[in-house]
């Protein structure tokens, strides 16, 4: 029973990520979304708490809010996968359900 | 697959009723039913046809109702969460003697029991929010 | 509709400073009329929710906090509160409002609604619900 957990916040300003991360289970997905993607990029504060996070979780960032924000993708967290609007609805199938950290 | 969708923002302080907006577009183009959009707390606001944005930002409240036109989407905005706000269609207008109405064309306003049907029927729900 | 779901209400936010808490509240109260198996969990400053001691007469705003002890009248009697949110705001259950429902299978004994729940617990419980509805 996999869950996709999406993020919509920024780390630097809420812990819905923080939150996210405590109750992500194994196997589940992480995809971050509108501010949320603030918190694939590496060499924050909230890096650590991310790529430790990946060895259970598998996590996904929106590219359409990453582009609008200026993130460059050599910005990104080792093996975060990005994704398009598309595959947002494909990985809320492959899920059994959505939990969105807001 | 069976979608339910449920908006918490209005359309222009959040980017939540855009996200929503774009998750559906693509829903809608992988084949997938939207078996209602909920609209509820400020998302209620996304229902008023008296949104007027300048001529070089979108239009989200139009988006939705030529969505709601062209693939014949099930709008509902939240009824108590409507009245708090000021979102109106004739039958509101006349049971609380308003004296006009404002809903946008595709616009429907209901009960909150529309969002748990939305649960029940739906094979995934998705919230977009603050 | 004779299906029966798995509603999860998460809440996460506080009271009076935005209309989460009290929108979502009526969303909990709505969905016990269609029968299905309504739970709710409590994160983060969504404990401050069902904090006890509340009193809006100052402020202006309805105090809608007795209302969350009419959940067990209304058949949801499974609140999860989590333990490390707790913690992190130094509260204990003991600054949470009583909530009790009458256990029908034993002899209408009054019971506590609440349990205290740890965040690997809390996943279990989201990995099990079929509908997560957060506000």
């Amino acid at each position: 029973m996999a869950i996709l957990h999406t993020v919509n916040k920024s780390p630097f300003e809420r812990d819905a990520l923080k939150a996210c991360v405590r109750m992500a289970s194994k196997g589940s997905s992480v995809l971050m979304i509108e501010d949320g993607v603030y918190g694939a990029t590496k060499g924050t504060t909230a890096s650590n708490m991310v790529t430790d996070a990946m060895k259970d979780v598998n996590f996904y960032v929106l590219s359409a809010d990453l582009k609008a924000r200026g993130v460059d993708e050599s910005r990104l967290i080792e093996g975060i996968k990005v994704v398009n609007y598309s595959d947002f609805v494909n990985l809320t199938v492959e899920n059994d359900k959505v939990q969105s950290w807001l | 697959m069976k979608f339910g969708i449920q908006i918490n923002e209005g359309p222009y302080t959040h980017e939540a009723s855009t996200t929503a907006l774009n998750f559906v577009k693509a829903a809608l183009e992988a084949g997938h039913e939207i078996f209602r959009v909920f609209f509820y707390h400020d998302g209620v606001n996304n229902g008023t046809r008296y949104t007027t944005p300048p001529q070089d930002d979108r239009n989200i409240v139009a988006a939705w109702s030529e969505l709601a036109a062209e693939h014949k989407l099930d709008l509902v905005v939240c009824v108590a969460a409507a009245q708090r706000r000021g979102i109106v269609d004739e039958g509101e207008q006349e049971r609380n003697g308003k004296d006009g109405n404002n809903i946008a064309d595709g616009f429907r306003i209901s009960g909150l029991g529309q969002l748990i049907e939305a649960g029940i029927q739906s094979e995934r729900l998705v919230v977009f929010g603050d | 509709m004779s299906e029966t779901k798995k509603f999860l209400f998460v809440n996460r936010k506080a009271p009076y400073g935005t209309i989460y808490a009290w929108e979502s509240l009526e969303v909990v109260l709505i969905s016990a009329a269609f029968e299905q198996d309504a739970r709710m969990a409590f994160i983060d400053d969504g404990v401050y929710q069902i904090a006890k001691g509340q009193d809006t007469s100052e402020l202006g705003i309805k105090n809608f906090s007795p209302t969350y002890n009419a959940l067990g009248d209304y058949d949801i009697n499974k609140i999860y509160v989590e333990k490390e949110s707790l913690e992190a705001r130094g509260l204990t259950v003991d600054d949470l409002l009583p909530l009790t429902y009458e256990d029908e299978d034993d002899d209408w004994a009054e019971k506590d609604s609440i349990k205290v729940v740890s965040s690997a617990e809390l996943a279990e419980l989201m990995d099990q619900s079929d509908v997560i509805l957060s506000f």
